[in-house]
Parts: structure tokens; sequence; C-alpha cells
């Protein structure tokens, strides 16, 4: 469902935005307007705790004299602060310097097809229904185990946007999206021994959610298995991944093979392209025009054609994920990514997550880290970690305080399996991904 | 002061069609109901950034953003909206909007307008317009040119340049008008070096409340340089890192995370009031040794961290958390404050104009002790020396935090050795500080890069620290 008049009012602007840039002297521009409405509410311990009215608007404008480039932004949309805005890009436009591979995307690369994703959903919610569902959230999450001990609520988000985007090449696209989320998050737990775990749905459309009950309890379940929780001794094992936590393992290998981090030769993964990065079954691909997915565009933050295509497959790395610019750099065509990725997929095997605790045997198990040791220059890996120690499949006992150490160009090879139990939260769609060994520093 | 005030008010009122005196008529629309406090938030914002990367400054961008958010408190539950047209109308549909939360109250009551002073710790000026667009340029490709010189083996340099120039203006149901004119600058290097097909990465940078004169002075941008490349000549000899717990030096100035991450954030008076955090209901107990006096000051003259006033109105304040190990206090907005019968430490901070303020760290550091920073490295066996951090992270409820080394050494033998890779250091917040054995005489603060992030919410800190000798942290280095 897309509202053509309230995406043809943003259209005009962006129009207005690409006519004044080239009355003030740009050899080319781009232009995006976005509007965004929502509602979050917040709960805890039964009762309403916060009512927020969202109310968002922005410009944003690109200019091109020559080969020189600037960029402004505002949240003003009145005609003065439209002009004022072309003005200042412009200005930095004429004192950046000559950038042989600046410039707007090949004509030949923008989308034409615009099929309709089913991004959006809005959600005819008010305050008082809200409140009404997160404390029935909360409620499930405080009675589901005696241990709960306290709460820092549940909340429910409602957004609904207008996005539009145009260029000097004729390019002027809009869509409409919503997105809506539930959460909570509950305390295990006194003194110090305690914990605290959450747990969340989001989805384009909130028919699509997990229930209230569902996200409460699970919440709680998370927050009391953590109770009792030790460190380990510093020793080497097999490490599952919980799919949450796969997602950002797959999200560092995304950042090495990112065409900014390529053409600054700031990737572990420099000249990588058709060599062996992971075990042969591994297959990434990117589907950008899921129906109804969080991470669906038809074309990405310069107008270029999203393609369904693979990064990953046989284990080898067969695309970059790049821009128009990063891929001139690169003596590439750009991919479709500027702006990022779109439903990143990893192809999964046949193990539920039951299996994959099962293959795992003796090692540990990651379900939350913590902190940035992630150096993407050398894939040097280290961050903190809690999980569940597990022995022959079964899991023993909650553990904490401890870190987990690798190199990323080593992990990605020693992927031994990877689980159909798929977080689909996310714009990197992955299961639980089992490491064959790394480093555990604790007591 | 008052100079100031009409100033903003200038700036961000008039400028935009709203007559000072209409505030009241929104004020008296959301105090018709029974409610504790009630606020409306004005900022304007301009922003710029400069970057330059192989050789050219190939980006720049600028941005100007303006808003208004009201705000209304009865008890423990807030209502909030907020717009970026400040226009009469809209404010007084989002103060009939956001009233309908107040069930119950006491009546607030609308005093005349009281003036409060507080010493003002910066200039009121616009940094942006402290260069012209060629200066700043020109300062960009000096640093990426002096920089290159340094090392043949240095294989991309990056420069970043960024101002900002924030108005606020903060009206109370009291009455009350505070205006702040904040600027603030950061420019930093990174490098990146190439030897024998091994690459590392340095970094080094900093900033203030001022404007970019700050970078010239004392040719600060050329050191940035100097230091970041510094970074990457001792990373390129970096062997793996140490696994397992051990003793560990920390460096004085921004290794201070420690502080933020492992006692900062737990302080804050939300989770306290809530009991949600590991430090909740100790006030008055030992969590530190004896060796340890921990504060959080808003009031240090044009530091990153710094306030003149929070983003409530209150004057920021030098707080004392903890007191030779002794937990001593939280840092509290207003809200928090009046829920737990204590005074406001002027802690009350958020993003923007479109964010709810919450208890948010300033400058947080810990004052320098007695010993000498040698005599500390040379009392250690076998440990490791960490000189330079990245981020960290904390979970305030079970206290554990981590923060990641970016230039570390081992000690063996009382000597600084080796150096050594990246690594994550973790602990426990409420006991890692009993664990101090021995804190230097060269307190520092950090050189102006911080940013905290809370709840989705962003705003810049400070931290510091004199060398510290923890006896037992976990380094999560591979070398096991
Ligand atoms: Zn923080």
């Amino acid at each position: 469902m897309q509202n053509q008049a309230e995406i043809n009012r943003l259209k005009d602007v962006v129009q207005q935005l690409l006519d004044e840039a080239k009355h003030q002297g740009a050899s080319a521009a781009e232009a995006a307007f976005s509007v965004d409405n929502g509602l979050s509410v917040s709960a805890r311990l039964g009762e309403v705790e916060t009512v927020e009215y969202h109310c968002d608007q922005g410009i944003g404008v690109t200019v091109y004299f020559g080969q020189k480039k600037g960029s402004a932004s505002t949240n003003d949309v009145s005609p003065d602060s439209l002009k004022e805005t072309i003005k200042a890009a412009c200005s930095i436009a004429r004192y950046a310097s000559e950038d042989e591979y600046a410039g707007l995307p090949d004509p030949e690369r923008l989308a034409t097809e615009f099929p309709d994703l089913d991004l959006n959903h809005p959600w005819n919610i008010d305050a008082e229904q809200g409140i009404a569902l997160a404390i029935e959230c909360e409620n499930a999450g405080r009675a589901y185990d005696k241990a709960i001990s306290n709460s820092e609520g549940a909340s429910v988000n409602s957004h609904q946007g207008t996005r539009v985007f145009g260029n000097s090449l004729g390019f002027l696209q809009g869509y409409q999206s919503s997105r809506h989320s539930l959460s909570c998050s509950v305390l295990a737990g006194n003194g110090g021994g305690m914990h605290r775990d959450y747990w969340y749905s989001v989805a384009r459309n909130a028919a699509n959610m997990e229930s209230a009950q569902l996200v409460g309890q699970k919440a709680a379940q998370r927050a009391v298995a953590r109770l009792g929780a030790r460190s380990l001794s510093t020793r080497q094992c097999p490490v599952l991944f919980a799919p949450e936590m796969a997602s950002g393992l797959i999200g560092a290998l995304l950042g090495a093979i990112s065409g900014g981090s390529l053409y600054r030769k700031a990737s572990f993964l420099l000249d990588a392209l058709d060599t062996q990065i992971m075990p042969d079954f591994v297959r990434i691909h990117e589907q950008p025009l899921l129906k109804g997915a969080l991470g669906s565009a038809s074309y990405d933050a310069e107008g270029v054609a999203t393609q369904a295509r693979d990064i990953v497959n046989d284990g080898i790395l067969r695309s970059y994920v790049l821009s128009t610019y990063s891929a001139r750099k690169l003596g590439l065509q750009t991919t479709g990514n500027a702006g990022g990725v779109h439903n990143l997929t990893v192809e999964t095997g046949e193990n539920d997550f039951a299996a994959m605790l099962k293959q795992l045997g003796t090692g540990l198990l990651v379900t939350e880290l913590m902190g940035q040791g992630i150096n993407r220059v050398t894939g040097d890996y280290s961050r903190g970690a809690s999980g569940f120690w597990v022995e022959n499949g079964a899991i023993q006992y909650p553990v904490q305080e401890i870190t987990i150490a690798g190199n990323l160009k080593t992990m990605l090879r020693n992927i031994v399996a990877i689980g159909n139990d798929v977080d689909l939260r996310g714009n990197i769609r992955v299961g639980s991904i089992l490491l064959e060994q790394m480093a555990i520093a604790g007591e | 002061m008052p100079l100031l005030l009409d100033q903003v008010k200038q700036s961000i009122l008039v400028a935009n069609g709203l007559q000072p005196q209409e505030i009241d008529q929104v004020m008296d629309t959301l105090l018709s109901a029974p409610l504790d406090a009630a606020d409306i938030y004005f900022q304007s914002s301009h922003f710029e950034s400069w970057s330059l990367e192989g050789g050219i400054v190939k980006e720049g961008s600028h941005s100007i953003e303006h808003g208004a958010g009201v705000r209304v408190v009865s008890g423990d539950k807030t209502g909030f909206a907020y717009s970026d047209r400040i226009e009469l109308p809209i404010l007084l549909e989002a103060a009939n909007n956001v009233k309908a939360i107040v069930r119950q109250g006491q009546q607030a009551r609308h005093k005349i307008e009281t003036p409060k002073s507080w010493t003002r710790l910066y200039q009121p000026f616009n940094p942006l317009k402290s260069l012209d667009d060629q200066e700043k340029i020109d300062l960009l490709k000096r640093v990426d040119a002096e920089t290159r010189k340094l090392d043949s083996r240095i294989e991309e340099v990056m420069v970043s340049l960024v101002a900002a120039y924030d108005n606020v203006l903060v009206a109370n149901q009291d009455g009350s008008l505070a205006a702040d004119i904040r600027p603030l600058v950061r420019l930093n290097v990174s490098v990146i070096m190439v030897e024998n097909g091994r690459r590392e990465q340095g970094s080094m940078g900093g900033g203030a409340r001022s404007d970019y004169s700050y970078f010239l002075e004392n040719d600060r941008a050329l050191e940035y340089g100097r230091e970041a490349v510094r970074q990457a000549q001792v990373n390129l000899q970096a062997e793996d890192a140490p696994a397992g717990n051990m003793t560990v030096v920390l460096g004085p100035g921004w290794p201070g995370i420690l502080l933020h991450e492992a006692i900062g954030h737990g302080l804050e008076g939300d989770f306290n009031r809530k009991g949600t955090s590991a430090f909740s209901g100790r006030i008055g107990e030992r969590v530190a040794s004896d060796l340890c006096t921990v504060v959080d000051d808003g009031t240090l003259p044009g530091r990153r961290g710094s306030l003149s006033i929070d983003d409530e109105g209150t004057p920021t304040e030098n707080t004392v958390l903890i007191e030779n190990g002794i937990l001593r206090g939280y840092m509290q907005d207003k809200l928090n404050a009046r829920l737990m019968g204590v005074k406001p430490t002027g802690n009350g901070r958020r993003e923007s104009y479109a964010h709810l303020p919450m208890p948010r760290m300033t400058n947080t550091y810990m004052l320098p002790g007695i010993s000498d920073p040698e005599e500390i490295i040379r009392s250690v066996k076998k440990g490791l020396y960490a000189r330079n951090f990245g981020g960290g992270q904390v979970d305030i409820t079970s206290g554990k935090f981590v923060f990641s080394t970016s230039e570390a050494y081992l000690i063996e033998d009382g000597k600084i050795t080796r150096p050594v890779k990246g690594a994550t250091l973790i602990g426990n917040g409420p006991d890692v500080l009993t664990k101090v054995s021995m804190v230097g005489n060269d307190m520092q603060l950090d050189s102006g890069v911080g940013t905290c992030g809370k709840d989705g919410q962003s705003v810049p800190v400070g931290v510091g620290q004199p060398t510290l000798k923890i006896d037992g942290l976990t380094v999560g280095g591979t070398n096991v």
C-alpha cells in the first residue's frame, strides 16, 4: 500500500532541489527527502513509563562541479532553507579537490524496474493500545519465573515513512515503508548475581511480529538462564555462535569486502576476489527483492539497480560490495550497494540448533558479545563474551567474563557448520555458526 | 549572561518566527494538567565535516538542524513530542498530545522568572567560521603532507575535521529560561603502513569546546599525525597478545575509559533508581581500593565533555563518585534526582531536541596518586602495559565491562619489553577498582575524542586517569 500523493509531494521538493542545484551552477546533483512518523511507548512494572511521538524529516543533497563534490543537509524544508542548503553544498564543492572518480552513477546502471516490495504496513495503534501491549509483554516476562526480580520494561515502537531520491540524470523515485517492533528487558537474581537479558521482534507488518507474550517470555527465559554464570579457565575450544552473534561475524566479513575498506587498503581480505576464503559448502548471496523483508530495495542509495547475486559460493569470494565511487576506484562496476547490502543471506545446512549443539560437542556457545575488538585491517579479533559451556551436546552452565579471540581470516576458513536456525530480524540472515577452535581467556 | 540569552532567543526563536512570550502559551497548556515537571527544549545546530584521503580533500558536508522538544513528567511517567518546526500552533499541538500521559501529580507552580547564574566554560563563538574554507583545506593538506614525510612505509593517510555550533534554550515550568552556546571541534588522523606485506593502522585525534585555532596551537594537528604514525610503527612490530588473567598497568589519559565503562555507567541515577545497576543501593560501601577517588566533572573549561549547563538548564558540577574507595554518589538528572530525593547534579543530557534527557557522564576521571609511573612498571614481574585503547562497553546489571587495547606491551621483570596486538580486556565493575594497588602521580585527561552511547543517544564525553596498576584483569589475547 503506497500513498502516491505523499510520494509526489516529496518528489516535487526533490525536483526543486535538483533544479536549484542546476540554477546555482552545479553540473550534476542528487537529492533525497525523507519523512518519518512514529510512536514509541514503554511500560515498566505494570505502568506506562514514557510516551514519545516522533516526527522527523530531512533533506540531503550532493552537488558536483565537474569532478568536485559537496554535500549538505537540513531538517528545514522551507523554500529559503532549500536554497541555502544547495548554496552550502555548492560552496563546499568549489573548495573540494578534483577527484577523477567522483560523480553520478553511469546512467545504464540506474534502476528501471520498481516492483512493489510490500514494505508499507502502517499500524493503527494509539498510545493507549501501545501501552496495553507493552504491559502485556512485560507481565509475561515478569510472571515467567520466580527468579525474575526486576524489569527494565517493555516497549512498543511503530514507524512509518516516505523516502524519495532523485538525480540530475532524470532518476526520481520514492516509496513508503513501515517498521514496527516490540521489546522486553527483565532482570533475574539479586545483588552480585543479578543478570539482565532482553528479546525483541521487528517486522514491516505488525501482524508478523512475535506475540507480546512470547517476546516477554523469551526475555525472561534468557535472563534466568544466565543465573549462576561463572568464568572459564583460559583454553582453546570449539565455539558456536548463536544466530544473533553469527550475524556479527558475517558483518565483519562484509566490512572487509566493502569498497571503502578495499580502496583504502584497510581490509584483511585485499586481493581475495576469486580465492577461497571460507569452506566450500558456504554460499552467501544478496536477495534485494524479497517481499516484506527488512532489507529489501529495488535501488540503492544512488539509484543504482540492486542485484540478486552470489557474493561467496563454493567458499570462493565471487563479488565485492561496491558503490559507484568505490567501484571506479577499484576499476570495477558498482554492485548496487551504496548505503549497504539488501538481505544478505547465508545458505543454511540441515542442522537445527539442537543438532548444532550436538555437533559442537564440548565447547562454548556464545550468546552475547561485548566491545568492538575487531581490527578490519589485520583481521585480529578479540571480544568479551558470555554464553554457555556445553559438554557432549548438552548445556552445562552459563559463563561470563571471558573473551574469545582469533583472526577473522582463519575463523572464516574454520567454519565447520551453519545451522538453519536463521535470525530474520536484521539485514544479515544467518543461522548459528560453528567454528573449529578459538582462544578463550578467563580466570 | 543576559546577552547570551538574548542572542540564543534571537537565533532559535525569532529566526523561526516564534515570539519569546509565546513560550508561556505553550507552558500554560502543559501546566493545565497536574504534573511534576515540564520543559521545552529549543535547539539550533550547525555542523560541518571535511575529509582528506589519497592526498585530496574529496568530501565535505554541511548541515543545519533545528527543532523543539516538549516534555511533561508526572511521577515517573514521561510524555514527549518534538517538531522540527518551531511554530506556535505545532508546539501547542505537541503540548496537548504529551500532557495526556498525566493522570496524577503535584500541581507544578509557574513561578516568576528567576535568573540563575553559572560560569561560562567556553566562548560562544561559531567554530565553523573560525577559518575560511580554503584555510580548512590547507590545514588538512598540511597535516597529510607532514605526516607522509615521517615514514616511507606509510601507504595511506586519512584526515578528518569536524565542527559543531549548537545553540540551546531550555524553558522550565518554573518560568526560568536557560541558554547555552556550545562550540565543539575535532580533528582525527589515521594512517596505514605496510612492511613486508604486513599492514597495520594507527590513529590519533583530539578536540575541544573551542574553534579551529585549537588545532593550530602548539601544532596540535601535526602532533596527532606524529602520534598516529608512532602507533602504526609499534603495531607493525606487535606479536600475539597473551590470554588469561594477569596484572595490567594502564597508562594515563584515554585508558580512563576503564572508569567510564567499569563504574561510570553503573553510577547513573536512572539505573540506580530502578535498582538495575550492579551498584544499586551501595552508597557508603567500599567499591574501590582506598587509593581511588573518582569524579565526574562537567566544569572543566573548554573540555569536550564539559557543559556550562546541562540539557535541563542545571549548571554542571564536579560530583564525587568514589572517595578513597567509598561510593559517595550517583549522577542525576532532574527526574531521577526528584524520585530519589536528592539534588540534580547537572548530568541531564540529551543528543538533541528529538531525544529525551537522561543521566549521562561529562568528564569522568580519577584523581592522581603518589606513585612514580616508572616505579609502577618496575613493580610488575609479568603483566601487560596498556597504553592506548579503542572503545568499550558495559552491562550495568551484571557489572561486566570490556575495553580493547590499541597499543599494548608485555611487562617482563619490571621492564616494558615487546609490543602485542590489540586485545579486549574484560572485568567486573564493582570489584575491578578494589584490585587497584598503585596509582600514579601523572593524571592526564584524554585528548578530546570520546563519544558515549546510551539508549541509542550519543553525547561527547571526556575521561582521564593517572597510571594505574590492577592486580588481575582478564586479557583476551590469542596466546593461550
Ligand atoms: Zn558510555
